[in-house]
């Protein structure tokens, strides 16, 4: 009595269309020699050109797996039956054809070549790669130039603003020369001036939950350099949900922060910060201020981290948070842990699509300041009107140092609850800062407090300077 | 050979590939052999088993593979063919596809650009290995059998 070897479908028409045969032998080496002797057909489909098993090729005795067992060693009986099992594997060209390298390239990117950790295989990996910015402001711009330079072979840019002069002091990507010109523009060009090999794939929108996914999918990594935290969520989401590394970066005054969020290799924005804080507690750059510097140097840590990824190089930020201060210029580490419960990316998480970010940070339920407002020329009619109407400016010292409308009496949002007694109660007053947004809180004190004329300059000292005096400097 | 698939199969993997975007979704086709036709009859849309890299690889263990066979062969059929997904890639086998396949079956791809399923080819292993030949497939719109 022989041993059966079930032959699958595949091979049968090399064993004359049979689906069993009955073979002598005592090993499965030997009947498989036997096999591929009589059916020569067969053997550069069983076996690799070094005489080994193909990986795909899996041969059980009765129910066992040979490898399981003592391999092409494993011995059979008659009446045994051995079965050749498929397993079938496949898929897209994606990791094994990297794109080639051009005689310009080769000589642009020398200096990567030349290291054994890029070296052609790198520089062609970096080419193949699709990195997101997400905001081609203060991050964006060092982060941006980095990896053109470096020869990653698709940027996507999100941003929607218009290139400010107050940007120009921090973000290098833009320049003098496009002011009023949107971002977008202004980085494209200044990228392909850079580096003409790069292709930057632009998306002049807000990121919001209807797009992110659609837009994110597309890349490989994510870099974000949003400066508002619904932004911030939404990319941790969008990244956690897709499976996208997501490399972080913030910045505020002197100090910066950064971190790579990859939710299936450590944790994600959440496991550190579960909530947002409440709105208005953290100012933004425009409220707060940032040294022109420290983008630059997160941004480019941002860049760096992006690089390491995309060639597998080195320890990557993973579960690790880099704090920068600039003023002692020290860096700190902080070991992250993943947060089991992370409503996102833990073992049961409750945010399984993404949400509504800008209710998730407590934005846009904002009492709404209908008539509580004042505009810049109302003001001026109405003050030469009424001399006794009084003007607060509530912004810091520092800023009035920068410019001040003459009569109006400083005193600083901090301060305001304390000094409330230094106002007459009787008096029509106008509340004001830079850009409208905090006279809006004083308006909220005030209010509280029993001030029933109260308003708030719409725009503040900026809508002024624009619209009633131009001798004073914007800032 | 020609594959021969019901508009039904057609639809059927073309589901199966959005649905699992942009992960490659596989099965096996079943069918039975008549002169040079491969006539499918039954799909098994079968769960991917790479987890690593879902996005641009496919895998069939030969567990799965033994259970959809005996399951077919308890039907009278036998496997004709495999088919899987090319997420946001043209439905033409890459040089993995063709080291890891096996002759005589049909690998049918289709090509799921940002979530909707495209154009659908059938390749066939060259018997040297050495290259993989495009298979015509007839689409067949046939008449349920109630048995």
């Amino acid at each position: 009595m022989a041993v059966t070897v079930l032959i699958p479908t595949p091979l049968r028409p090399f064993v004359g269309g049979r689906d069993a045969l009955e073979l002598e032998g005592e090993s499965v080496g030997e009947l498989l020699d036997r096999l591929t002797g009589e059916h020569a057909a067969l053997k550069p489909h069983l076996f690799a050109s070094d005489g080994r098993l193909r990986s795909f090729v899996n041969v059980y005795v009765n129910d066992r797996d040979i490898r399981q067992l003592s391999q092409r060693e494993t011995p059979v009986k008659p009446g045994d039956t051995v079965s050749i099992i498929p397993s079938i594997a496949g898929g897209t060209a994606v990791a094994e054809e990297l794109p080639k390298l051009s005689h310009e390239e080769i000589l642009r990117y020398s200096r990567h070549l030349i290291l054994p950790d890029v070296g052609v295989e790198g520089q062609k990996k970096l080419k193949a790669a699709r990195v997101l910015l997400v905001g081609v402001g203060g991050l964006g711009s060092p982060a941006a130039l980095y990896l053109a330079a470096a020869g990653v072979g698709t940027l996507g840019l999100v941003d929607f603003d218009v290139v400010d002069k107050t940007n120009l002091q921090r973000q290098i990507l833009h320049g003098t020369s496009t002011v009023g010109v949107s971002k977008l523009e202004s980085a494209t060009a200044r990228i392909n001036d850079l580096n003409p090999n790069v292709r930057v794939e632009t998306f002049e929108t807000h990121l919001t939950s209807e797009n992110a996914l659609d837009i994110i999918r597309e890349f490989d990594i994510v870099a974000d350099g949003t400066d508002n935290f619904p932004t911030r969520y939404l990319v941790n989401d969008a990244c956690v949900l897709l499976d996208k590394p997501n490399v972080y970066g913030s910045i505020f005054r002197f100090e910066g922060q950064a971190s790579v969020f990859h939710a299936k290799r450590g944790p994600c924005y959440r496991c550190l910060y579960a909530e947002p804080p409440p709105p208005g507690l953290v100012p933004s750059c425009a409220e707060g201020g940032v040294l022109g510097v420290l983008p630059g140097i997160i941004g480019s840590i941002q860049a760096m981290e992006t690089i390491k990824l995309i060639l597998g190089a080195g320890q990557p930020l993973i579960g690790r948070l880099v704090l920068f201060d600039a003023l002692k210029l020290e860096f700190r580490e902080l070991k992250l842990e993943k947060d089991p419960d992370c409503p996102v990316c833990g073992a049961h998480p409750t945010v399984t699509e993404l949400i509504d970010y800008q209710a998730f940070c407590g934005i846009g339920v904002e009492p709404s300041y209908d008539g509580a407002e004042i505009t810049a020329h109302d003001l001026r009619d109405e003050w030469q009107g009424n001399p006794d109407l009084l003007v607060v400016d509530v912004r810091e010292p520092h800023e009035y140092e920068i410019a001040h409308i003459d009569g109006a009496v400083p005193i600083p949002l901090g301060e305001l609850p304390d000094r409330l007694a230094e106002l007459d109660g009787h008096r029509e007053i106008v509340t004001h800062c830079h850009h409208g947004a905090r006279s809006l809180k004083a308006l909220e004190i005030l209010k509280a407090a029993g001030f029933s004329k109260v308003r708030s300059l719409r725009g503040g000292i900026d809508a002024w300077a624009v619209n009633v005096d131009p001798s004073l400097p914007r800032y | 050979m020609t594959l021969v698939l019901d508009a039904r199969h057609v639809a059927a993997i073309s589901r199966h590939g959005e649905a699992d975007y942009p992960a490659e979704a596989c099965g096996l086709i079943g069918g039975a052999v008549e002169g040079d036709r491969k006539v499918a009859v039954q799909l098994v849309p079968l769960a991917n088993q790479r987890t690593d890299s879902a996005r641009n690889r496919y895998l069939i263990d030969p567990e799965s593979f033994r259970r959809a066979q005996e399951k077919l062969e308890r039907d009278g059929l036998e496997v004709l063919g495999v088919y899987h997904s090319h997420p946001d890639h043209p439905p033409a086998p890459s040089e993995f596809d063709r080291e890891h396949a096996w002759p005589w079956l049909s690998y049918v791809i289709v090509g799921v650009e940002r979530g909707r399923a495209g154009e659908m080819k059938s390749w066939v292993l060259a018997e040297d290995r050495g290259s993989f030949d495009q298979e015509p497939i007839t689409t067949e719109e046939r008449k349920v059998v109630w048995q």
